[in-house]
């Protein structure tokens, strides 16, 4: 079976953001995304700390400490680009004025359920930052994640055991596996790696799908 | 002749008092007010409630004022990072309180505080730990949580520019929380690049009117580097 690789679902994710979509990609795994957008496209990545129209990293030597992402990491402002304070970020988050969002996660549920800011260990620090504002303010949420966690159990769940960042928020889930559209009558499976076939995915996720998987025509 | 310009970050912070509720702009170390916070560590204050979006970096600025135990609880989004190591300390010690607050939450309840708002509802973080014990109400078919205002007795921000009636312009992601704090302390105090003569910022272009600004304190980029 072929996994997707990092930077392969990162460009699977990028293939499906239309052009003029306005995009935060979260920090993680989602922040790749932003290396496979099509360049004939203009899409607006807006960044939680006042950033919209942010651009890729500077050139070495260029950094700038004063502009960063949501990651803290060194980035650019493109040409009409625009910066603004903190209320002004979450309105545009919580307002529902984003087309996408993409979130890292460590589980999925059934219902849309998404759980990516604490695992829920005793000794653990809770950090949540802006996860819960996305995930219940922009119009799509897509998940990007591995499907299996690594002692192999499936990240798609019928209901989260870690605590919850958002209500059935989750409207998509890109894995190194498959495609899963979350939908009112369950999670339909739309697209799997090549040589992983429907019921093979189902197994491997351990709670029913519906196949909606079309059939390949190259 | 109104002069809110103070040459001193010693003298600006001066009357911070113990027990005080401080908020400290930045995201991260963009943003933060260095130099302030430098000088409120000097100034010795304690027992203080700080609100930032962060819990430190490294071993400067707020991680500084951690580490000299001068903080009772910080009210914050994201305290864990790979570089929170003084907060991280004081926490599994049991020796710092957190409030944890999403983000956006943080971002409304401090503009509500600077608002005059007395609580309001909002959707994030519906149905999750964070909303425990909180009242809830549907409202046209959705969910909301009732969160109350944030209001400090100082605000220590950082803007790039100011004049001395107090008008502030920021620079790049470093505005993050500033223009809000700004407008939700008793006293709030700015320290800038420069501090330009009244008159040459474009009024069009003012992100905070001087009216939220109480002192305003020239560091200049010389200064800066060798802190």
């Amino acid at each position: 079976m072929n996994r997707l690789t990092r930077e392969q679902l990162a460009d699977r994710v990028a293939r499906d953001i239309p052009e003029g979509a306005y995009v935060n990609l979260g920090i993680g795994l989602p922040t790749l995304v932003a290396n496979h957008l099509p360049r004939d496209r203009e899409i607006f990545l807006q960044s939680e700390n006042g950033l919209l129209g942010m651009g890729p990293a500077p050139a070495p030597g260029h950094e700038d400490p004063d502009l960063i992402n949501a990651g803290k990491q060194p980035v650019t402002l493109l040409t009409g680009g625009a910066y603004f304070h903190h209320g002004d970020s979450f309105a545009m988050m919580r307002g529902g004025h984003l087309d996408i969002c993409v979130l890292g996660a460590f589980q999925v549920a059934a219902n849309g359920d998404l759980a990516n800011w604490h695992t829920g260990a005793s000794d653990a620090i809770p950090a949540v930052g802006g996860a819960m504002d996305l995930a219940i303010g922009a119009k799509r949420v897509w998940v990007m994640m591995d499907h299996l966690t690594r002692s192999g159990e499936s990240k798609i769940v019928a209901h989260c055991s870690y605590p919850l960042t958002g209500i059935a928020c989750v409207t998509r889930i890109y894995t190194d596996l498959a495609v899963i559209d979350v939908t009112p009558h369950g999670l339909q499976a739309i697209e799997t790696v090549p040589g992983l076939g429907f019921a093979e995915l189902e197994r491997l996720t351990g709670i029913p799908l519906i196949n909606a998987i079309a059939p390949v025509t190259e | 002749m109104i002069d809110k310009t103070v040459v001193s970050p010693t003298a600006a912070v001066a009357d911070v008092f113990d027990g005080a509720t401080v908020m400290i702009g930045g995201f991260g170390t963009a943003g933060m007010p260095g130099e302030l916070i430098d000088a409120l560590i000097e100034r010795g204050a304690s027992d203080l409630t700080i609100v930032n979006n962060n819990a430190g970096n490294g071993e400067t600025g707020l991680a500084a004022l951690l580490k000299a135990r001068r903080v009772k609880k910080i009210i914050c989004s994201f305290p864990r990072q790979t570089d929170s190591h003084v907060f991280d300390a004081l926490y599994r010690a049991g020796e710092i309180e957190l409030e944890l607050v999403p983000q956006g939450n943080l971002a409304a309840r401090i503009q509500a505080g600077g608002a005059g708002f007395g609580a309001f509802f909002t959707p994030t973080g519906y149905g999750t730990l964070l909303a425990e014990g909180k009242e809830t109400r549907n409202i046209g078919g959705r969910n909301y949580i009732l969160e109350y205002p944030i209001r400090a007795d100082f605000a220590l921000i950082k803007a790039d520019r100011g004049d001395r009636w107090g008008n502030l312009v920021y620079r790049k992601t470093a505005r993050n929380f500033g223009p809000i704090m700004a407008t939700a302390a008793q006293c709030t105090i700015a320290q800038v690049r420069d501090v330009v003569p009244l008159g040459s910022l474009d009024p069009e272009a003012i992100v905070t009117p001087g009216i939220f600004v109480r002192r305003v304190v020239p560091i200049r980029v010389a200064q800066r580097s060798a802190a």
